[in-house]
């Protein structure tokens, strides 16, 4: 059977992810050290674990309201009252997912008529530019650059802004690069978006790590904006819960309600041992967070330091675990830098072209992995760049 | 078996560097490390802390020690459930014991009513623990073979008939 006839064209014409293909290459070979995994090397912290473990011996095993349990909802919204600084009314405007992805897709779908385009800031996770396709929608990037520290310039977005734009995608800090955008460019982005109209969605999965001792600001607390914002956050990064799968979304009533109808139709609901996980970790996780965060901050300093001692420019990154150095300095391209450290020194590090075009020339590296392999790594790094 | 001299010197000093401890042994710098490393490995070391004096170190942290009734499992006895209690971060030891009850374990907290909530919404919870009793630190005299005697530690005469 001819199979290509029967794969919707949209989705046939998504490429394959650029991780996916450097991630086949490292799998086979032995004693790796990888800076190349997205996820916390920690594991999730015990008493959140217990919590799950004990909501299934008490054999809560059931589906839980739609839009997830009211508990959780409650806490979120205390949560989010508190971190962000924004308010969300627990009852309407909080929505629990499966992950931050799904709640991406839903808002995407919710929001998109087909052919609407969708603004966002490159390099960026790998899923945002086929999750607008997936909805229908056209994919519209904008490029930032190391001399910005990767933060989106309000006069970049301008330049991309057409009477088509409906939706600007935020991550700040920003997976792969780690920028954070400063109070001033959020302003004037903010005040673009109310200009024309525009609804943000802001991925704040990397929100609480962030570093030096400065607060994070989300988009969505800045005036005029909570009313044209869709926050999406969760569990991942900074409770280290990846495998839960656990996200949520806040926004207005009837955004909340469009997003809903779809989630109900494809998920139901999140799973309940990981909402009973989720409101552990709002209630008792902070200090165990904190102490991650510590972790991740003393690792972001070595790394910055080393990468720029051996002669990769690095710029400091104010969130997330990951670096970004400029690998311009060697001649290669990133994929041939990235394969050839691999085969040279058994060091994976992902290729900065798979996060959009403006990656090429450098390299991500995720900082999240043991010290002790951080060293090796770079030191192995060191060599394999003398040898060029 | 007589404890290692390595294991033993690091067991009351853990600052020694590799090199004094070399020295103190008549060893080369590298075996020491290689030791080490292979007791890190095995789990023969678990880890390296200071012992504080919690007044000066932790001012209104405290401590309680609490019996804990278990009903024993089929197959591991009282493994399972003393693993799941150890594993809290407020457990700074557990252990199986002899006598009228079955874990001792020692709980550190902020203020009484931090250890109170472990004690009524996580411990006494789960399913197998009959009873628990909580006994709260008023004073430390030993901890970890250090005495707590700062007053009474009087200064040796430089030179003693």
């Amino acid at each position: 059977m001819d199979y290509s006839s029967k794969i919707a064209r949209h989705v046939a014409g998504i490429p394959r992810s650029g991780i996916r293909d450097f991630f086949e290459l490292v799998q086979g070979r032995e004693g790796v050290i990888s800076l190349g995994v997205g996820e916390p090397d920690f594991v999730t912290p015990w008493h959140i674990r217990e919590a799950a473990i004990y909501s299934l011996e008490k054999g809560q095993t059931t589906y839980t309201s739609n839009l997830g349990l009211l508990s959780l909802r409650k806490a979120i919204s205390r949560y989010v009252g508190g971190f962000f600084d924004v308010s969300y009314d627990a009852a309407t405007e909080v929505l629990v997912t499966v992950g931050v992805s799904e709640a991406i897709d839903l808002a995407l779908r919710a929001l998109l008529n087909p052919g609407e385009e969708v603004i966002y800031h490159e390099p960026c996770y790998v899923s945002y530019s086929p999750s607008i396709v997936m909805a229908y929608g056209k994919a519209v990037s904008v490029e930032t650059c190391k001399e910005d520290g990767f933060s989106l310039k309000p006069e970049k977005l301008a330049a991309a802004i057409t009477p088509q734009s409906r939706v600007l995608m935020l991550n700040f800090p920003t997976n792969p690069t780690g920028a954070v955008a400063s109070q001033e460019d959020l302003e004037g982005i903010a005040k673009l978006c109310i200009e024309h109209d525009l609804i943000v969605l802001t991925d704040e999965i990397y929100s609480e790590l962030r570093y030096d001792g400065v607060k994070h600001v989300s988009i969505a607390s800045l005036p005029g904006m909570k009313e044209r914002t869709i926050l999406l956050h969760g569990f991942s990064k900074a409770f280290a819960m990846t495998g839960f799968r656990l996200g949520y979304a806040c926004a207005p009533q009837p955004i909340i309600e469009a997003m809903m109808k779809i989630h109900q139709y494809s998920m139901l609901c999140a799973p309940i041992m990981s909402q009973n996980a989720a409101l552990e970790a709002l209630e008792n996780g902070t200090p165990a967070m904190l102490e991650m965060r510590e972790s991740y901050h003393h690792r972001r300093d070595f790394m910055v330091k080393r990468l720029n001692e051996i002669g990769l420019s690095c710029h400091t990154p104010g969130g997330a675990f990951y670096v970004f150095p400029d690998i311009r300095s060697t001649g290669l391209s990133s994929k041939e830098f990235a394969t050839r450290l691999l085969e040279a020194e058994n060091v994976a590090a992902v290729p900065g072209s798979a996060f959009g075009h403006s990656g090429e020339g450098f390299l991500r590296c995720c900082y999240a992995t043991a010290f002790d392999d951080l060293r090796v790594a770079m030191d192995k790094m060191e060599r394999f760049v003398g040898t060029l | 078996m007589p404890t290692d001299p390595l294991l033993q010197l690091l067991r009351s000093k853990a600052r020694h560097t590799d090199a004094e401890l070399a020295e103190l042994l008549s060893l080369s710098p590298a075996q020491v490390q290689e030791r080490i490393a292979a007791w890190e490995k095995d789990g023969t070391i678990l880890g390296y802390q200071a012992v504080t004096d919690p007044e000066l170190a932790e001012a209104g942290n405290v401590s309680a020690f609490i019996e804990v009734k278990l009903t024993p499992e089929r197959g591991g006895g009282f493994d399972r459930l003393a693993m799941r209690i150890a594993r809290f971060d407020q457990v700074a030891s557990c252990y199986l014991a002899s006598g009228g009850y079955d874990l001792m374990v020692v709980v550190e907290g902020k203020d009484l009513r931090d250890v109170a909530r472990f004690v009524s919404e996580k411990l006494s919870t789960l399913d197998g623990v009959l009873s628990t009793a909580t006994h709260f630190r008023l004073k430390t005299y030993k901890e970890k073979g250090f005495l707590f005697d700062h007053e009474a530690r009087s200064e040796r005469l430089a030179v003693a008939p």
